[in-house]
């Protein structure tokens, strides 16, 4: 990258910076989010902000868009000390945020979307002329968007492009993107930092906020890092640190990044789904005929953009979801259209894409959360009756060997962290030794320790014998923890990818890009294109 | 770096309130502390009220704890007001654990008591039964008429999806009606109101009744009804802290698709709860035409059915505290009788009401008081 340029070029005002944020404390509900926090942003650079979940980078953010309110702290924007009571004040001040979690009402337009909430136009609305605007300003930033389009046609990824042309057309010079890439495929990712040098380059700056080391690296001029709260690194320049360094200064260890990962031994057929066909909630074909098996001590990734029938696969294979065509059997038995509690009597252990609606009750107890599927039986079951020192007591356990913490298991799981969230989940599904584990994004939102811990229960899950599919977004952890890899595209899987410890997979990167965009594994050998 | 861009230059009272969500979970005893700090307030708004109005708070209060727990005779009567309470603030806090809108209690309650009636007036058993047998026939046949009432809206609500709300609300005026039909027309008594009188047997024990043996007993009107109530929330603790069924119902009242998820039958629960909730409610009624009027009349309740909704609000859903914020109503619908004019005790009732309803505010939020800091 040019990175280096850019940074001797603004050496020049260095002294001058568009946000100064000094001393920043916020407090939430149990945890001190910021805890006296200084930041620096220059002109024209693209700053990261890299830190686990739950370090408060998303927190100094919203005090500094104005969405909260420090405790405590000074925000100097181009020298002057100001303070905003909402994200209004902010953006007069020519700061604006892009939210993890798009603002947009699904029926309008993109312009109107844009101007929702301004002043003008005062009374009559020529809508083309601002079509016009829009499109022009989209053009100078790279960011191509049919400003006539509605909001609900459009992809996740332009979505963000009018999420970020709303804070440009109100004028920001500051831009922050809360985890911009989260929801986006490897090829809008690259667009995404295309748009992000170009604002640099004239002269805006961008504030990144991720936890993902390899694309902070590639697309940040400086950046900080926030671990607990605290800043860890405060302004240092990209090409003077390595990625090993940021991951000790993020969690403050030594992150292991290769899990030592035996040769499968793969068993007998545990799931096989034939021809499986599903709708999802608006009533159109998620899955249009599809067919894979998974062994018994193996782990198959499911590979894929969201939103191409992930969620439906799995809470058709879980029963949460009906299937309108096709066959699962798991171990023999066929489990399509059956109850949920049938599926978890053969033997299924599911780990829902969401914690909080779906894996967990948020104000029931950690005991409570974990005896869901061990309720009916006994010990924890006598009679009619639950026995509360059994459950108790297999809640401690659990607690124990899975390294939950939480002052006591009679917590509400609301009040825990997405790491032990997900640990209370795991803990729940892996002691009912299932034959088949669905985990469905099982790292997603998890910090760099957390998901290091997530990943070896899951390996040790495929050692001890049981079939894996794990669908996840992440490539990087598919490519570590899977032995095959499918890749699906709008309910239909593109082809197949196997991978071998030693020599890795069998497809590079781009091909599975490129299946992961629609186009079949066949297609790709064909036409030799690589 | 030293000018200000502040947006508040209108400084002139020194101090400031700051509201903030609590940083930890308060204390155990907060929420009771702050529940008492709530009706204090709300006795003194009612008082200054009373003394605008030209009365004198401190005589009018007195008056009221005297007509309500003045005397045993007056106590006895308020539990008698609070049995029927108890046991429909029971059938609201079960469904409302599982998050189902019971607005239907008052319908129930006049379904049981038809119900109860019906053993006696059809009859189902004749005048001279046991009362061992009568009793017994009376709740169950009093219980299930309740239930079916509860059954009706709740297989709507699992079948088709049918808002609980609308549909139990509407069932009250049903059972009104249906209750009017039968006291009008088929078990009228010379043309009134009202059915015959039930026969002996067919009244709930009170404890006048032993004041032969216990003399203190003599002349009070508290009945069996009271035990059952008791019963009651111990049986619906159980059931909802201990029961593999009440973990069920918890669970799906906090994330009905973590209830899915572990394999929980909701519809079922849904048509279940409704049931046990229209049956509890129905057992109100049974115990109050049974142990208090002995006959079906109409207007037999002053709305006991939409206070449950209340009481099990109060009481934050938990089986214990209804009885105690049932009591509390009780001593008030009683003074409302005896004080001129009845509406003081209504309106220190709403006032309470209000002020314990507000006070939640505080069980989430703390307000300080603070000095402004003196910008520089």
């Amino acid at each position: 990258m040019t990175n280096s340029d850019n940074a001797a070029q603004k050496t020049g005002h260095k002294d001058q910076f568009v946000v100064e944020m000094r001393g920043i404390v916020k407090q939430f509900p149990g945890v001190l989010a910021n805890d006296h926090v200084d930041f620096e942003l220059r002109q024209g650079e693209i700053h990261a902000l890299l830190g686990e979940n739950g370090a408060g980078k998303s927190t100094l953010m919203n005090v500094l868009a104005g969405l909260y309110r420090s405790e405590a702290g000074e925000i100097f924007v181009n020298g002057k000390l100001v303070s905003f009571s909402s994200p209004r004040d902010a953006i007069d001040a020519g700061i604006g945020m892009v939210h993890q979690h798009f603002m947009l009402v699904p029926s309008q337009t993109v312009t109107e979307n844009i101007l929702l909430g301004l002043d003008e136009p005062r009374f009559r609305m020529q809508l083309s002329d601002y079509d016009r605007v829009v499109e022009d300003l989209g053009e100078r930033f790279g960011l191509k968007v049919d400003p006539r389009a509605k909001v609900w046609q459009l992809s996740v990824g332009e979505q963000q492009r009018i999420e970020i042309l709303k804070m440009l057309y109100r004028g920001a010079d500051v831009l922050i993107m809360d985890e911009p890439t989260a929801v986006l495929a490897p090829q809008e990712i690259e667009g995404l930092f295309e748009t992000l040098r170009t604002m640099a380059l004239e002269g805006k700056s961008v504030i990144f906020i991720s936890h993902k080391l390899q694309e902070v690296t590639i697309i940040s001029d400086r950046i900080s890092v926030l671990r607990r709260g605290k800043m860890t690194a405060a302004g240092i320049d990209t090409n003077k640190i390595t990625r090993q360094e940021l991951a000790n200064l993020m969690v403050g260890r030594e992150v292991i990044f290769s899990l030592d990962k035996q040769p499968k031994a793969v068993g007998n057929v545990v799931l096989s789904v034939t021809d499986l066909e599903a709708e999802n909630d608006k009533g159109l074909g998620a899955l249009q005929g599809i067919s894979f098996e998974v062994h018994s001590g193996e782990i198959v990734g499911m590979a894929g953009v969201a939103g191409n029938g992930q969620s439906e696969l799995a809470e058709v294979l879980s029963g949460m979801r009906a299937n309108t065509g096709g066959k699962i059997l798991l171990n023999n038995v066929d489990i399509s259209n059956k109850s949920t509690r049938f599926g978890i009597k053969q033997g299924l252990g599911y780990i829902p894409e969401d914690r909080t609606h779906v894996g967990t009750a948020p104000n029931l107890s950690v005991t409570d959360n974990v005896i869901m599927k061990k309720y009916r039986q006994s010990p924890i079951a006598r009679g009619w009756m639950i026995d509360q020192t059994e459950a108790i007591q297999f809640a401690n356990e659990l607690k124990d060997e899975y390294d939950i913490i939480v002052p006591t298991v009679e917590t509400p799981v609301r009040l825990l962290s997405g790491g032990n969230l997900q640990r209370v989940i795991l803990a729940r599904e892996i002691s009912g030794e299932p034959a088949l584990m669905i985990a469905m994004q099982p790292t997603r939102g998890l910090d760099v320790g957390a998901i290091e811990g997530v990943q070896r229960l899951l390996l040790e899950q495929r050692d001890a014998g049981a079939a894996i599919l794990l669908v996840s977004e992440e490539l990087e952890e598919l490519l570590t923890l899977s032995d095959r890899l499918l890749v699906i595209y709008e309910g239909q899987i593109m082809g197949e990818v196997s991978i071998d410890p030693q020599s890795g997979p069998s497809a590079d990167i781009e091909t599975i890009g490129l299946m992961m965009t629609g186009t079949p594994l066949e297609q790709i050998e064909a036409e030799g294109v690589t | 770096m030293s000018e200000t861009i502040s947006s508040s230059s209108r400084e002139r009272f020194p101090y400031k309130l700051r509201i903030e969500p609590w940083l930890h979970d308060p204390p155990k005893w907060y929420p009771y502390f702050i529940s008492l700090v709530a009706i204090v307030a709300a006795l003194v708004i009612g008082g200054i009220l009373l003394a605008l109005s030209g009365g004198d708070p401190f005589q009018s209060y007195a008056h009221i704890a005297r007509a309500s727990f003045g005397s045993l005779g007056v106590i006895s009567d308020t539990i008698v007001k609070a049995t029927p309470l108890i046991l429909v603030g029971l059938a609201c806090t079960i469904a409302f654990r599982m998050k189902l809108w019971n607005i239907g209690a008052e319908g129930q309650l006049f379904m049981g008591a038809l119900g109860a009636s019906a053993v006696v007036l059809i009859p189902l058993l004749p005048p001279a039964t046991t009362p061992w047998i009568f009793i017994p026939a009376m709740i169950l046949v009093g219980v299930l008429a309740g239930a079916l009432w509860g059954f009706i809206p709740g297989f709507l609500k699992a079948r088709w999806g049918i808002n609980e709300i609308i549909t139990t609300l509407m069932l009250n005026y049903i059972a009104l009606a249906l209750v009017n039909f039968f006291i009008f027309a088929v078990w009228s008594e010379g043309g009134f109101q009202m059915s015959p009188r039930f026969p002996k047997n067919a009244w709930l024990p009170r404890l006048a009744d032993y004041a032969e043996q216990i003399p203190v007993f003599q002349g009070l009107t508290t009945h069996l009804g009271l035990l059952i109530g008791l019963g009651a929330s111990v049986l619906v603790w159980f059931i909802l802290y201990r029961s593999r069924w009440g973990y069920e119902i918890r669970l799906i009242g906090d994330n009905k698709e973590a209830a899915r998820y572990a394999g929980i039958n909701i519809y079922r629960n849904i048509i279940l709860v409704m049931m046990v909730s229209g049956g509890l409610a129905g057992l109100a009624g049974v115990s109050e035409i049974s142990g208090v009027v002995h006959r079906l009349q109409a207007g037999f309740s002053p709305g006991y059915g939409f206070t449950g909704i209340i009481i099990a609000w109060l009481a934050k859903l938990n089986p214990f505290a209804v009885v105690v914020v049932s009591v509390l109503f009780g001593a008030l619908l009683l003074a409302g009788r005896e004080i001129q004019p009845s509406g003081i005790p209504r309106m220190i009732q709403g006032i309470i009401l209000v002020c314990l309803i507000a006070s939640d505010f505080l069980l989430r939020y703390r307000v300080r008081i603070e000095r402004k800091v003196q910008e520089a």
